[in-house]
């Protein structure tokens, strides 16, 4: 604000006054902050920003003024444009962001309408067992080894010490392929696989072996007479049943989680000497359940252990009918039924579900098991 | 193998009052399968006696029953009065009573309670009530005159309480099919005598007894026979030993078969007893000739096989050996001299008799495992001296011993051998030791008691009821198994580096994620499929797919054959999924399918003493048919159903097209399309999917004739593609390839062509005829109407030109547009659409 200036003329120019800059720009501040929306502001704004606002009328004044003069009122117009400047702005701003939000708020949807484009599909479990079981052995360094579901009888049971006329042979209730005679049969199990790798393969052989095999059971509760194997199969050099057991318990540990083991009980197969059934520590009681009535577990039926496979050192006459040195390498194999796993692992109580191709049963999974 | 742990208790002295499910798990872990452990009469309580009838009054009911009002001596001063409905005993019988406040099996507790008009002070039991199974009688329990006194404890005269092990005997462990042998295992697992049943003194001459000619040697290398006179054919089989066989699973018959049933159940060998007064002449082992008939004891005439090695007299055939005697010769109610077999035959030879014949008996069971080739002697002993017994018979001191056995070979192994098939700290000391416990008999030292080279030898002799131990790691078996697993190390193997799954393993998870991704369900069925299928499909006669490999013995005889095409069994669980409910469908299965190969020879049977050679092995696949992957793709139903957003589409033709591009495109490959004819599909929906010029499957829409006769909504797709063939020309790699950063040009051309050019072609004219400039082409418009005329079709394209190094001149694009066209014009008469 300036006082009177004696030193030069005194011309009054009114609009250039400070009370009147002032009040101008007080008037176009109000006048911005009374505007409710965009449009209103653009009306205070050719009202106060305009060409013939106060302001630009005021502006053009300063050439009235002796020269001495102009210099004090251009600052005084200047500083005060400044301020409608940034009120408008400001206000436009704020305006803007409130229409935003209005705008927004009326295109809130419910996001949880369903849409049309195809939902996900999904695996049947044991496909997804399968590739687990693959995952967990090739993360050992193994390979992912595969044969022929109509297999050689030689491949199927003599070289795996079937002899043709021993009672193990006629215990695998095999599906014979036309004509009688043909020495082909539907593969009984999937150790075919580890006779094929050894004769293709040579030692270190570290495989497992996921397949389809066929028994001539009927279909039931518990039974099929298609199912899905999983084996596995090492040869290399000094490998014995600690080795077996070593792999047994990781297997376990991958499929059922941490603090879990395997444990071996004596048994027969023609294929391996020695020979044991695979047991699983009950992965649900882990074993509380045993003498713990008040306790029982489904799983296990409250026996700590779950029955999974079988295993063994691979029988040097096995090594022999395909062609490996019985000295200098030994091997171990392993084997478990897939649907059987999935019974316990993840509770179908009954084989048809898996065979009968509902697709109910194979959305329940998805893409994980 | 059904064990009582009374009758193991007999020959070993187990701790007392240990339980039959703690023996069952000892003996599981010494390597037997103990698949149940029954606790006969558990929960069972008395008082429980045996009474004598003093008197009884038959009351008829008006339901027609007649009841009895019984008073019996139960050894009180008082008679018990009881009402019983059963009739079949008579005053001075021994029958067993409950009394009240006893609990029979099942929880079943009694009390005095009112019937029939009287106050009933317990009850009379039948076979059943007892938990004995049905005895055949229809009535209650009459126990022989004599055989207890009024008062007795019926529960401990009858064993009515005791544990059964089920042992499923594996097939090396041939000798665990008998109580002797499980007491083996049972007296190693407690560290304890084995007190061995068949340790009888012999009272025959070994000469002199029934006479027996061998033919066959070979498949028959002991025979004895031992001849007991007299006896009585009316003796009842005392009560334990019926209880026995019952416990054990076999039914009581007559004194003379119930006891070689008993001493082949204890001992392991089986007997074969025949009435010695039906008997003609020497008794004979030969192998039958063509033509032979026999009927055996199940009342079946058996057409005989050279290879069955049968039993004989004069009359001919009287049993096929080892596995069912004949009926001319068998002991009967009115049999008083036995004429006792015990003999040792080859397991083969059994084997295949058993098999051929479809008779799988307790007696060929064993023999097929192999019997102790040392048992018959002492089997005869054993049957003689219990008719004795037990049936008043008189034993003849001749006896027929033809025994031309082989001694068990005799193995040396290292000393450390099951150590280190183990991977396991055993010594030789424990070696040995365990050796030893379960019969073997071990030297130190090679055979000439020398130790060769560095390792330390064992002489081992197995035991002769031990056929399986031949080879070394049987006999590392037998010592690791007493070791114990348990005590073995667990250590992970370290394999050298592996390259992870194969390029097909990985390209086949890939095509199922890409499938789940676009929608598709897997599902899993049989491979089984029969003319039925083929008929369903519409296949022509000749249709490839008809020819198939087939199973002698299928499930069904509906379903002969094995799949040549995924789609019957996946167009079959449509139509299950459909009939459920769930009618919109996308379902896809991943199988081989089986192809025979027209020239294929049977496959060889190479020794397994060495590797087969190459040529084996490759007859050995040769003989097999071809077994590509394939997959089949059924889609039904709605693809997008009805929603908020609008109407649905059901799914079509294009759907099933679709599936195939997206399976192709997982693995980097596009797929080539041609219309073509082929059932099952509509005749002018089917596209024929190649790969690199090569055909690999076919997709599209279903013949109308095939979804009804699978049930299925009308234009349900289907897809089957050959996924080996597929993956195999997948690229090896991919290069990258540089793109620019200069301006795109966009041109849309519009084009008439008939109606029967398909669109890909006209495409491929116009990308011709764009060169190199065009980036990329898409067809975004198909019209067909009056406008255009019949029989023709309107295509439009949107080009995309753009140059690695420069903003293309409109002159530039003109003229690639121009030449595009003009390659459409040229090859398909192609017009160009103005407005
Ligand atoms: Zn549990």
């Amino acid at each position: 604000m300036s006082g009177p200036n004696k030193n030069y003329d005194p011309v009054e120019v009114t609009p250039l006054h400070a009370d009147e800059v002032e009040r101008t720009r007080d008037e176009a501040l109000d006048a911005f902050a009374k505007a409710a929306d965009l449009a209103a502001l653009q009306e205070a704004k050719l009202a106060h920003l305009g060409d013939r606002s106060p302001i630009a009328l005021a502006n053009r004044e300063i050439g009235a003024l002796p020269p001495q003069g102009r210099k004090e009122a251009g600052q005084r117009i200047g500083s005060a444009r400044k301020a409608i400047n940034e009120a408008y702005a400001a206000r436009l701003a704020t305006l803007e962001a409130e229409h935003e939000e209005r705008m927004l708020a009326t295109e809130r949807v419910d996001v949880t309408l369903p849409w049309h484009t195809p939902q996900l599909g999904a695996r049947h479990p044991l496909s997804l067992i399968s590739e687990q079981v693959a995952d967990v052995f090739t993360a050992l360094g193994w390979d992912v080894a595969e044969g022929p579901e109509v297999e050689a009888e030689w491949l199927n049971f003599d070289a795996l010490n079937f002899q043709p006329d021993h009672p193990a042979r006629q215990m695998q209730d095999t599906f014979f392929v036309e004509p009688a005679g043909s020495g082909t049969v539907l593969r009984t199990h999937t150790s075919p696989v580890q006779a094929r790798s050894m004769l293709t393969r040579k030692p270190p052989i570290y495989v497992i072996c996921p397949g389809r095999v066929f028994r001539t059971d009927e279909l039931d509760a518990t039974h099929t007479p298609v199912f899905y194997q999983v084996e596995g199969l090492v040869v290399d050099e000094g490998i014995t049943l600690a080795h077996l057991k070593g792999t047994l318990d990781h297997f376990v540990v991958s499929m059922f989680g941490e603090g879990l083991e395997a444990r071996l009980r004596p048994n027969f197969f023609p294929f391996t000497e020695p020979s044991a059934e695979v047991d699983l520590k009950c992965f649900v009681c882990r074993g509380a359940s045993v003498g713990n009535p008040d306790r029982p577990c489904r799983t296990c039926g409250s026996e700590g252990w779950i029955e999974w496979g079988g295993c063994g050192v691979v029988n040097p006459r096995v090594l022999q009918a395909c062609g490996i040195d019985t000295d200098r390498y030994s091997g171990f194999a392993f084997g478990m039924g897939l649907e059987r796993t999935l019974m316990f692992r993840n509770g179908v109580e009954d084989m048809r579900d898996m065979v009968e191709g509902d697709v109910r049963f194979s959305r329940q999974f998805g893409m994980e098991i | 193998m059904r064990v009582p742990l009374s009758w193991l208790r007999e020959y070993v002295e187990l701790p007392a009052g240990v339980t039959g499910r703690e023996v069952g798990e000892k003996l599981v872990r010494a390597g037997l399968e103990v698949e149940t452990v029954e606790e006969a009469g558990a929960g069972m309580t008395g008082p429980l006696v045996v009474g004598k009838v003093l008197s009884y009054e038959p009351e008829p009911q008006k339901n027609g029953k007649t009841i009895r009002w019984c008073s019996l001596d139960i050894g009180k001063d008082e008679p018990q009065w009881v009402v019983c409905g059963a009739s079949n005993f008579e005053v001075g019988d021994l029958v067993v009573v409950v009394l009240p406040g006893a609990v029979l099996p099942g929880g079943f507790a009694i009390s005095a309670r009112k019937t029939y008009g009287h106050v009933s002070n317990g009850m009379i039991c039948s076979s059943a009530e007892l938990g004995l199974g049905d005895d055949g009688t229809h009535g209650i329990v009459v126990l022989q005159p004599g055989e207890a006194t009024p008062g007795d404890d019926a529960i401990e005269l009858l064993g009515l309480r005791d544990d059964v092990l089920d042992i499923a005997v594996t097939p090396d462990r041939g000798y665990c099919l008998s109580i002797r042998g499980v007491a083996r295992e049972a007296a190693t697992a407690y560290g304890v005598e084995l007190k061995d049943p068949a340790a009888l003194t012999l009272t025959g001459s070994g000469e002199g007894g029934y006479p027996v000619r061998i033919d066959d040697a070979g498949a028959c290398s002991v025979f004895v026979t031992r001849t007991v006179t007299g006896i009585d054919p009316k003796a009842p089989s005392p009560r334990w030993l019926q209880q026995r066989l019952v416990m054990s699973g076999m039914r009581p018959i007559s004194i003379g078969v119930d006891v070689t049933n008993y001493v082949m159940l204890e001992l392991g060998q089986p007997i074969h007893g025949y009435d010695k007064d039906r008997l003609s002449g020497d008794i004979g082992v030969r192998c039958a000739s063509a033509g032979e008939k026999l009927m055996t004891l199940d009342d079946q005439t058996r057409e005989l096989d050279p290879e069955d090695l049968l039993i004989t007299d004069d009359s001919g055939p009287i049993g096929v050996a080892g596995v069912m005697g004949g009926a001319s010769t068998e002991i009967s109610e009115s049999t008083t001299d036995v004429v006792i077999e015990a003999a040792h035959f080859d397991p083969i030879v059994i084997a295949r008799s058993s098999r051929r014949h479809k008779l799988s008996s307790e007696a060929s069971r064993r023999f097929e495992r192999e019997v102790d080739p040392e048992l018959p002697r002492y089997a005869a002993q054993r049957v003689a001296d219990l008719l004795a017994e037990l049936a008043g018979g008189t034993i003849e001191p001749d006896e027929t011993v033809i025994d031309t056995h082989l001694l068990p070979k005799r193995i040396t192994i290292r000393a450390d051998h099951a150590a280190r098939v183990a991977g396991a700290p055993i010594s030789v000391d424990e070696t040995v030791a365990h050796l030893t416990s379960v019969g073997c008999v071990v030297a130190k030292g090679n055979e000439s008691g020398a130790v060769d080279g560095s390792a330390e030898m064992l002489t081992i002799t197995p035991p002769s009821w031990r056929p399986d131990l031949r080879d070394p790691n049987d006999f590392a078996e037998e010592v690791i198994r007493l070791y114990g697993y348990d005590n073995v190390p667990s250590v992970l193997p370290k394999a050298p580096g592996g390259q992870g799954l194969t390029v097909s393993q990985r390209r086949r998870r890939r095509i199922a994620t890409a499938l789940v991704g676009a929608g598709l369900t897997e599902v899993v069925s049989y491979p089984f499929v029969g003319d039925a299928d083929f008929d369903a499909m519409g296949l022509p006669a000749d249709d490839p797919r008809r020819t198939t490999v087939k199973l002698v013995n299928p499930i069904s005889d509906e379903e002969p054959s094995m799949q040549t095409t995924l789609l019957p069994t996946l167009l079959r669980t449509a139509e299950r999924n459909v009939g459920r409910g769930s009618s919109d469908l996308a379902i896809f299965q991943t199988g081989l399918v089986f192809l025979p190969r027209p020239d294929a020879k049977p496959a060889p049977l190479p020794a397994v003493t060495q590797r087969p050679s190459d040529e084996e092995i490759q007859a050995l696949y040769d003989a097999l048919p071809d077994q590509p992957l394939h997959l089949g793709v059924v889609l039904t139903g709605a693809r997008i159903p009805t929603g908020w957003w609008g109407k649905g589409q059901p799914s079509t033709w294009s759907d099933a097209v679709q599936v195939a591009r997206t399976v192709t495109a997982s693995v980097g490959v596009e797929a080539q399309l041609r219309n073509v004819e082929l059932a099952p599909w509509h005749p002018g929906r089917c596209a024929e999917v190649s790969v690199d010029g090569k055909v690999i499957g076919h997709a599209g829409e279903l013949h109308p004739k095939v979804c009804q006769a699978f049930g299925l909504p009308a234009r349900s797709g289907a897809v089957e593609l050959d996924l080996d063939a597929l993956i195999a020309v997948g690229p090896q790699s991919v290069t990258a390839q540089p793109f620019s950063s200069y301006p795109v040009a966009k041109e849309d051309v519009a084009l008439i062509v008939a109606a029967e050019v398909p669109a890909k072609d006209v495409e491929a004219a116009l990308a011709e005829g764009a060169g190199e400039l065009l980036e990329s082409i898409r067809l975004f418009d198909l019209y067909t109407g009056e406008q255009i005329g019949e029989g023709k079709k309107s295509l439009a394209f949107a080009l995309r030109f753009r140059a690695q190094d420069r903003t293309l001149t409109e002159t530039e694009v003109a003229e690639a547009r121009q030449a595009a066209v003009q390659v459409a014009v040229d090859r398909f008469q192609a017009v160009q659409r103005v407005g």
